[in-house]
């Protein structure tokens, strides 16, 4: 649903201010959403002077050094701290990317500021609920679908079609390029967003896959597909360097050639 | 209301429309016709100027002419419903308005695209 201002009970009001200890040799600023469900505050942007000497170089540590030296109230997701789990994608200084792998140095401007991802419901502070994100994968049914009986070893692929699922497989399911896109801000109660539909792509042209026409008519829909208008957010933010947006154009071809 | 249904039960909701394709290749197609078309009808536009009314009627009755304006003015107005369609059901999500307007979208597009037709029509087979 688009909503251009927000409703009164979610709009950001100033928060607190956390100075920097004494004695800090190199101080940055950090804006950080907050949000408590369970209080009867609106969200707030509390501020956070943080001695950047005092810990490691990406955002990720940075808020882990909040929550040991500062304010343990704070809530993030992580787990990996290396790019592989997905789970502490946020937005940091307006772009959806993954905390651990972003350096805070790399982020334009001269405070960062830090909010959960865009247009999610907010479990807490920097924590988003992504049930609806997972619902829609699941929903793909991401698992290889045949009917041939199971071969006595295994489904063989050759080296050139293994190779069509580069640039695909490496997605972690982190959000970052869903929640940056506009038509899934809008519409996310039927357009599937660009990482499922990513992954959709990553089965359709799976060699071994005996369902693709099954797939394909999953997917023919006004909203499930076509509601991406190549507006490209996914390709510009996805922390993996991968391309969601040509891999949607893929299936829309997929779908075109089906009828001509 | 507090809903019990599954995740995975709203996120399928209808299932598929099984349709798409072919608005999608025809809005495409409809894009690449139009370019031919409008740089015909710009320079169609510039000759007129330069001409008086019944230098501009001599014009619209020459067979090519009233043919490809025609063509011109079809598809304009066949784009720009299939266009406005989709901006309506991008941001308007209440049954009632989206229904409302995807019907005005039609019926307008639909009139002023064969107002237009007619108006080229009547000059072209001598009504003018």
């Amino acid at each position: 649903m688009v909503e251009l201002v927000l409703p009164k009970n979610s709009r950001v009001q100033k928060g607190h201010h956390h100075p920097a200890p004494e004695g800090a040799t190199r101080v940055k600023t950090f804006r950080v959403y907050r949000y408590d469900p369970e209080g009867t505050q609106n969200p707030s942007w509390d501020i956070y002077d943080v001695d950047v000497d005092a810990c490691g170089p990406m955002v990720l540590d940075v808020l882990i050094h909040i929550k040991n030296t500062m304010d343990p109230s704070l809530a993030f997701r992580r787990s990996c701290r290396e790019g592989v789990c997905g789970s502490c994608a946020m937005n940091i200084g307006g772009r959806n990317t993954l905390a651990c792998t972003h350096g805070w140095e790399e982020v334009p401007g001269k405070d960062v500021q830090v909010s959960p991802l865009p247009h999610m419901p907010v479990v807490k502070d920097l924590v988003p609920d992504l049930t609806q994100f997972y619902a829609q994968y699941a929903s793909i049914e991401p698992w290889l679908h045949t009917e041939t009986p199971e071969p006595q070893k295994e489904w063989l692929q050759s080296p050139q079609d293994r190779e069509k699922l580069d640039g695909l497989y490496e997605c972690i399911l982190c959000a970052c390029c869903t929640t940056s896109c506009p038509s899934y801000w809008w519409n996310q109660d039927k357009y599937l967003g660009p990482a499922t539909l990513l992954q959709s792509y990553r089965w359709l042209i799976d060699s071994r896959d005996e369902a693709t026409g099954e797939r394909l008519d999953a997917l023919e829909d006004p909203f499930k597909l076509y509601r991406c208008h190549t507006i490209m957010n996914c390709a510009q933010v996805c922390p993996k360097g991968l391309n969601p947006a040509k891999a949607i154009a893929e299936v829309k071809k997929m779908l075109a050639d089906r009828v001509v | 209301m507090v809903s019990y249904r599954t995740p995975l039960g709203r996120a399928r909701g209808l299932g598929s429309a099984k349709h798409g394709a072919t608005h999608w290749i025809a809005e495409r197609v409809s894009s690449i016709a139009l370019v031919p078309l409008v740089i015909w009808a710009i320079y169609g536009v510039l000759r007129l100027a330069s001409g008086d009314y019944g230098f501009a009627v001599h014009w619209i009755q020459d067979p090519l002419n009233a043919t490809l304006t025609v063509l011109t003015l079809a598809t304009s107005f066949w784009h720009m419903h299939s266009g406005m369609r989709v901006i309506v059901e991008d941001y308007i999500h209440k049954t009632l308005t989206k229904s409302g307007l995807l019907i005005i979208n039609l019926f307008v597009c639909g009139l002023a695209g064969a107002l237009a037709i007619f108006s080229v029509l009547k000059v072209a087979l001598g009504g003018a």
